[in-house]
């Protein structure tokens, strides 16, 4: 399998002075859900800021698809993102929302965009929701068409903000199974971030574990490799999710 | 629990040493809970010494914080706009058009209500010396000078800076704030050239617009003043205004406005792209927005004058 995504000497942070992360290196390879975990705090929403190109990183570059990103970057957008709040754009409908790359981004008259977005929509399940604005939504519901959104281009790589924080187990279920679809039936390598045990050992081929003290990878592999780790820290991460 | 902590940690402070004993198990449990070391969080920063000079020494910091950032943010939208230039179909101009009617055909009413009042104040405050000199012809003068070359382009300004200005940095600041500027930009769509021009062309449309209506009903207040207070009829006050006011100083007065639409504009969405921290950053951004954009309009105003009577 060839690499999707991957990062070189990469160092975030807000300054020298405060590093998040230092000299990490890793690759996502295509077709795999790949987590990043970690405590709060730790870097994660930081690091995927980084590699979606919204944070400039302190050293080293980011590569996608083997190009530098963002410097090389092309115009047409190469992957889609869910953002941890979902991010719909709150004057516009959830099927102007989905529509909204494709009217940007494809020369398709408008009769075609609107069905594209409904199959989109359809995907997710949230068909019925088209003429909704997102203030109507639930969480869960806000989640899918964000989801609907990012593919609305069918990208083949997916950036995902902890896509099941804040929501209850049954709607964060949907949602992992809704990820799990996308990876399986459209071939869409996934980058998540997540401290959510069950989501990660439910969905994730391969995952690393940040640490804020070590300002490293501590851990990565497989979910049952990391987890049956040495390190105390990782096995606090992970045994924490046990029930008591 | 309270008293029994904080007596406690004042003898740990003090290197005295205390032990519970005789209490509940349970009891002495919540105490050990409460004498946790909290952690350290990012946000608790030490303190630094508090003064007058050390007042003054952060506030120029913050407002060269803000001027860089403003500066920035202008030089940003330079770099796009050539990029806008070369090409224009990547501006968002489907928005143009209800942003004009929200900031432009929405604030009719109260822009000409102000401004009808603004020309009827200014007649009533020369009526007493005109009258004294027997000047009371001149009130056209007063009036169509005034609201055309100073009144309409400021008043106008000051409404839409308050109603539309404040408004486009509460909605761009809630959209930073609720990662909806991230998410234009991971699609590849410059918030910039899908937000901020399609503001800037509607407020450079309308304002100018709104300007001259308010001019012109700042007139008809006080055309009817000059005649109610005055006995100056119509068709003198017509007269006089044609013979006074010429097409420069309509001009003089759209140019400002010009200059005035694109201050608000650019002014309001820096401030709403900076915002942060949540629904009270929104507030504080839209807030700073009308105080920032009063204050840079009002030296705009002085320079125009300056420059266009250096001129006549």
């Amino acid at each position: 399998m060839d690499s999707v995504v991957a990062t070189k000497h990469l160092s975030i942070g807000w300054s020298a002075d405060e590093v998040l992360l230092k000299d990490i290196e890793f690759e996502v390879k295509r077709g795999e859900i790949f987590a990043i975990l970690g405590a709060s705090g730790c870097g994660k929403s930081t690091l995927l800021r980084t590699l979606i190109g919204l944070s400039r990183p302190l050293a080293g570059e980011v590569l996608i698809e083997g190009r530098r990103y963002p410097d090389e970057r092309v115009e047409k957008p190469i992957f889609g993102v869910v953002f941890q709040s979902g991010a719909l754009f709150g004057s516009l409908t959830v099927g102007e929302n989905v529509a909204l790359p494709l009217i940007e981004w494809t020369r398709l008259p408008r009769p075609v965009i609107t069905d594209m977005a409904c199959a989109k929509l359809r995907l997710v399940g949230l068909e019925e929701s088209a003429e909704k604005l997102p203030a109507e939504l639930s969480g869960g519901m806000r989640k899918r068409a964000a989801l609907a959104r990012a593919m609305a281009l069918e990208p083949s790589l997916v950036f995902l903000d902890e896509p099941t924080t804040g929501l209850d187990p049954i709607m964060a279920a949907e949602i992992d199974e809704l990820i799990l679809k996308l990876n399986q039936a459209l071939g869409v390598t996934v980058v998540m971030v997540t401290h959510q045990i069950s989501s990660l050992r439910r969905l994730a081929h391969r995952c690393m574990m940040l640490d804020p003290e070590a300002k490293d990878i501590i851990a990565e592999g497989t979910p049952d490799d990391v987890a049956r780790s040495d390190d105390e820290r990782v096995r606090a991460f992970f045994e924490s999710d046990r029930p008591s | 629990m309270t008293l029994l902590t904080r007596v406690r940690g004042d003898l740990a402070a003090r290197n005295v040493k205390s032990t519970l004993e005789g209490g509940d198990e349970r009891v002495i449990e919540i105490v050990r809970l409460y004498e946790e070391p909290v952690l350290p969080t990012r946000a608790e920063r030490p303190r630094g010494p508090r003064g007058f000079v050390v007042d003054i020494g952060r506030t120029t910091e913050t407002v060269l914080g803000e001027l860089k950032s403003a500066g920035t943010f202008v030089g940003s939208l330079s770099a796009e706009a050539l990029t806008s230039l070369r090409r224009p179909w990547s501006v968002n101009w489907r928005e143009v058009a209800p942003l004009s009617e929200r900031m432009g055909a929405d604030a009719v009413p109260i822009i000409l209500l102000i401004n009808f009042m603004v020309g009827i104040i200014t007649a009533l405050n020369s009526v007493s010396q005109l009258r004294m000199y027997g000047a009371n012809i001149f009130v056209a003068d007063i009036v169509s000078l005034g609201m055309t070359r100073e009144l309409a382009p400021l008043i106008t300004a000051i409404v839409v800076c308050g109603r539309s200005g404040a408004a486009i940095a509460a909605e761009l600041g809630s959209m930073r704030v609720s990662e909806e500027l991230d998410a234009l930009q991971v699609m590849g769509l410059s918030p910039v050239r899908y937000l901020v021009f399609p503001r800037l062309m509607a407020l450079v449309i309308v304002v100018p617009m709104l300007t001259i209506a308010s001019a012109a009903v700042g007139i008809v207040g006080g055309a009817l003043v000059a005649k109610a207070q005055l006995d100056v009829g119509y068709a003198s006050f017509v007269h006089e205004m044609q013979t006074i006011a010429k097409p420069w100083d309509m001009v003089s007065g759209l140019i400002k406005s010009v200059a005035y639409a694109l201050t608000i504009g650019i002014i309001a969405c820096q401030q709403g792209f900076a915002a942060s921290g949540g629904a009270s950053g929104v507030g504080r951004r839209a807030t700073s927005t009308v105080v920032a954009t009063l204050f840079a309009l009002m030296i705009l105003n002085s320079g125009f004058t300056w420059i266009f009577r250096s001129m006549d």
